[in-house]
């Protein structure tokens, strides 16, 4: 029993840094564009493809692609912030809502038509390696994933704290107005946040290859465990995200393993639910961090 | 002239804020910017640092022409706005906030000789520098908005309302660290409803109704004018 939960907790916590990836981005760039993207799945998707030719075509084990994916998707950041979302920023809500939506809705289907709704697998040397700690089972391939994902993640908050654009970008998130008196460019804050969180949700792309596949509507299942892990844990706010990320795994984890391997996502859902009723600011209140 | 406004007009939406306001602020000059509550003096600010669309008339710092500029491109000139309500950045630490103040090129070299210049100025800001601005009290957030500004090495410190919302004992610490400030040859243009306290500090100032300037003169000329007596002074 106690090692059934303690198998359940890690195989949560493995897929939570890859919710993490996710719910950082959409969090990051609503903090500091104050824009929900609806589309982010589809940059783990476009992720997960890329990583997917480099395999199949070049060789290129998948997690050693992200230093591909990564930047190639930050750059498609930079361009959708500049082409695209600058022209409804300070426009009515519809515009606003309704952009990134249509841009899901376009990447899927542009994505059904390049790639088909086949699912694409790569096979790594270790996408059927595990660890075997006392009774536990520690599969390689989302070690690898988890661990990256925190260091990634580390890196962010590094940057976020340390750099100067970073605090540009929080201070940005915190008073947009203000910011803007003390020289902030916004619309170059803005590009590199739509750049970073892409970036994130490419490197998720790669991560997830060696060990889930490819297709068109896959992102839709990541972006809908980072939406409710940024209003667990405060919209806007890094830190709380990853944490929320990573309680959402586990609670997932354990409603497949003790109420049914089709319902592991009632927990989460019921956990948005009593958040939304009771703590509606999130579970760590305040704001940008 | 530093800071010139000619018949300057701003709104918000279809609601007019301000109406061909003209003032000057010359080198190194601290002047008054005087009136009630919403009688547009943030406007003018907000006008000058960019935040607010000019309808009509000019404003020109040190010869160049700030119409349609962007406020980052307008602060690189040297015009710091301590916005209203002090504004910091709350989830920052004090030290991080101050460093932000300093994000435009013409400030950055001199990130460590302006923090230094701060935190002499403003002792109490150095003993909290890893404290999250949002945690301080109301007068020590006045501190370091102001010290925020000065971080961008201003020729010109715009300052709105410092006084609002702080203790008397406050309010006074405040204006001598302004004083302080404009005696190291920076200009001063403070926006003040207490407009006692202000003709204290500044040399000329303009008085502001409905968005309108309708008085001005040397600070002396004004604190015994009779008009400015009895609508501002309560005498």
């Amino acid at each position: 029993m106690l090692e059934t939960l303690a198998q359940a907790v890690i195989n949560g916590l493995l897929i939570g840094g890859i919710y993490a990836l996710v719910s950082i981005g959409v969090t990051l760039i609503f903090g500091v564009v104050k824009i929900v993207n609806f589309a982010q799945g589809e940059f783990v998707m476009i992720g997960m493809y890329l990583s997917f030719f480099l395999a199949t075509q070049f060789g290129i084990d998948p997690v050693v692609s992200l230093v591909v994916t990564m930047p190639v998707l930050f750059v498609v950041g930079v361009l959708i912030q500049h082409f695209l979302i600058r022209r409804v920023l300070g426009q009515n809500d519809m515009p606003q809502i309704f952009l990134t939506f249509a841009l899901s809705l376009l990447l899927v289907n542009l994505s059904l038509m390049l790639f088909t709704a086949n699912y694409r697998t790569v096979h790594t040397w270790y996408s059927d390696e595990a660890l075997h700690i006392g009774g536990l089972y520690i599969p390689l391939a989302k070690l690898f994933a988890f661990a990256l994902a925190m260091v990634l993640s580390a890196a962010l908050w590094i940057f976020l704290h340390t750099t100067d654009l970073g605090k540009a970008m929080r201070a940005a998130a915190q008073n947009r107005d203000v910011a803007m008196l003390m020289g902030i460019n916004p619309n170059r804050v803005f590009c590199v946040a739509l750049g970073v969180a892409l970036a994130l949700a490419g490197a998720a792309g790669s991560l997830l290859m060696p060990f889930y596949p490819a297709y068109p509507l896959v992102g839709q299942v990541f972006v809908l465990m980072a939406f409710v892990a940024v209003v667990l844990g405060t919209l806007g706010n890094v830190p709380g995200a990853l944490v929320a990320s990573l309680m959402m795994g586990v609670a997932e984890s354990l409603g497949i393993q003790f109420i049914g391997a089709d319902s592991g996502l009632i927990v989460v859902f019921l956990m948005l639910l009593l958040t939304l009723a009771l703590r509606p600011s999130g579970l760590a209140g305040g704001r940008a961090r | 002239m530093l800071l010139e406004l000619d018949g300057v007009s701003a709104s918000y939406g279809s609601v007019p804020a301000i109406g061909r306001v003209s003032i000057m602020v010359g080198e190194g000059e601290a002047v008054g910017l005087l009136g009630a509550n919403g009688a547009g003096k943030s406007t003018t600010l907000r006008a000058i640092s960019g935040l607010v669309r000019l309808s009509a008339g000019s404003i020109t710092f040190d010869g160049t022409r700030l119409a349609a500029m962007a406020p980052h491109k307008i602060s690189e000139l040297g015009i710091a706005h301590v916005p209203e309500g002090r504004q910091v950045f709350p989830e920052m630490s004090v030290q991080e906030n101050l460093e932000v103040g300093s994000y435009a090129p013409r400030a950055k070299p001199e990130r460590a000789r302006s923090l230094e210049l701060v935190y002499g100025i403003f002792p109490r800001l150095a003993e909290r520098r890893r404290q999250l601005a949002g945690t301080m009290s109301g007068g020590e957030q006045q501190m370091l908005a102001v010290g925020r500004g000065l971080m961008l090495k201003p020729r010109l410190l715009m300052l709105d309302e410092p006084s609002l919302g702080l203790a008397p004992v406050m309010t006074d610490v405040t204006f001598e660290k302004i004083q302080e400030i404009h005696k190291l040859g920076t200009a001063i243009l403070l926006v003040e409803q207490n407009v006692s306290r202000a003709l204290t500090l500044v040399a000329r100032a303009y008085v502001l109704e409905s968005g309108r300037v309708i008085m001005q003169g040397k600070s002396a000329e004004l604190a015994n004018n009779k008009d400015v007596q009895t609508a501002y002074l309560g005498i």
